[in-house]
């Protein structure tokens, strides 16, 4: 499949739309459809049809397996870490009303991070589990 | 209306992946039988819970699935004898499945427990309190949203696990 040309042209003119119909499911999650946990799959999307088309080795120079694996913890860190942020500003675990001055700004604030941190998981994990089972099916012949 | 139309093509899909011993054939119809009951939760007003089926059962499985079956044959083993112990147990489990739901509210039925605990609560004072249109998300992430930083534990709790599973040990480095 990798020397397809039609194929390669139109992975090439249709990722930056995924991308960014990713981020648009991401940071639009608080008008419309969407947040955290289907951007993070169709960011991991994105990269996929990219391994599918162009090979799994150029897909890892792209995102590399260190990168996937650190964003699984990271996201997870991320949430953590506005539950602990709310703790350090005098709030309960997870209380947004005190990450800013104005307690409606501040659940928007504690909002936004947490589906930060959900996509970025949601995104390594499925990145990973695909790289694994393409990288064994090349090992194992 | 459309959706027992769905509904209907959703039992035929079913039908045909039992019936059908080509793997390639069966991964495609899950896929559409996910499309299928994502435009069955579109037709329910559940548009959130419709863009997650349609994007990670339709998407992302098909291609985890069509990754393994390109580890093994595409065409199913025909099995030894009848297998009329697991299908006395999937009938027994489908029936006591259905016999829950004869217990449910009817759908949209604005009288149901479900809609007089919490709900009337986030309904009217998510505008003042959090301040984003779609109140899933704030529910999700605002009000449940120890509840998120579970599910995202378990998410990652998962990749852990697959790591575990399937890393290959590296050359030279025997164990």
């Amino acid at each position: 499949m990798r020397n397809d040309l039609i194929l390669r042209v139109i992975a090439k003119l249709l990722i930056p739309f995924i991308l960014l119909f990713a981020l648009y499911v991401q940071f639009h999650g608080d008008f419309g459809p969407g947040g955290g946990f289907q951007a993070g799959v169709i960011l991991a999307a994105s990269v996929i049809f990219y391994a599918l088309i162009y090979g799994l080795d150029d897909a890892i120079k792209v995102v590399p397996e260190p990168l996937v694996e650190s964003m699984m913890a990271l996201g997870v860190l991320i949430y953590a870490g506005v539950g602990y942020a709310g703790l350090l500003l005098g709030g309960n675990f997870l209380d947004y009303f005190v990450l800013d001055p104005n307690p409606v700004h501040g659940q928007h604030r504690g909002i936004f991070w947490v589906e930060v941190g959900v996509a970025i998981t949601v995104s390594g994990v499925m990145l990973k589990i695909f790289y694994m089972f393409a990288a064994r099916g090349k090992s194992d012949d | 209306m459309i959706i027992n139309v769905l509904l209907v093509l959703m039992a035929f899909t079913v039908w045909v992946i039992i019936q059908s011993r080509n793997l390639f054939g069966v991964i495609v119809l899950g896929g559409i039988y996910s499309f299928l009951m994502a435009t069955v939760l579109v037709a329910m007003d559940a548009v959130d819970v419709a863009m997650t089926e349609a994007s990670v059962g339709a998407g992302i499985s098909t291609v985890l699935l069509l990754g393994a079956l390109y580890l093994c044959r595409s065409e199913e083993a025909r099995p030894m004898h009848k297998p009329w112990l697991p299908f006395i147990v999937s009938v027994a489990v489908a029936g006591v499945l259905v016999y829950g739901t004869l217990g449910l509210p009817e759908f949209s039925d604005p009288q149901a427990t479900i809609h007089h605990h919490v709900v009337p609560r986030y309904l009217n004072e998510i505008q003042q309190e959090v301040d984003v249109p779609n109140v899933v998300t704030a529910v999700l992430a605002s009000y449940r949203g120890y509840d998120t930083l579970g599910e995202t534990t378990v998410v990652f709790t998962a990749g852990a696990g697959v790591i575990a599973l399937l890393r290959r040990r590296r050359k030279g480095r025997s164990s």
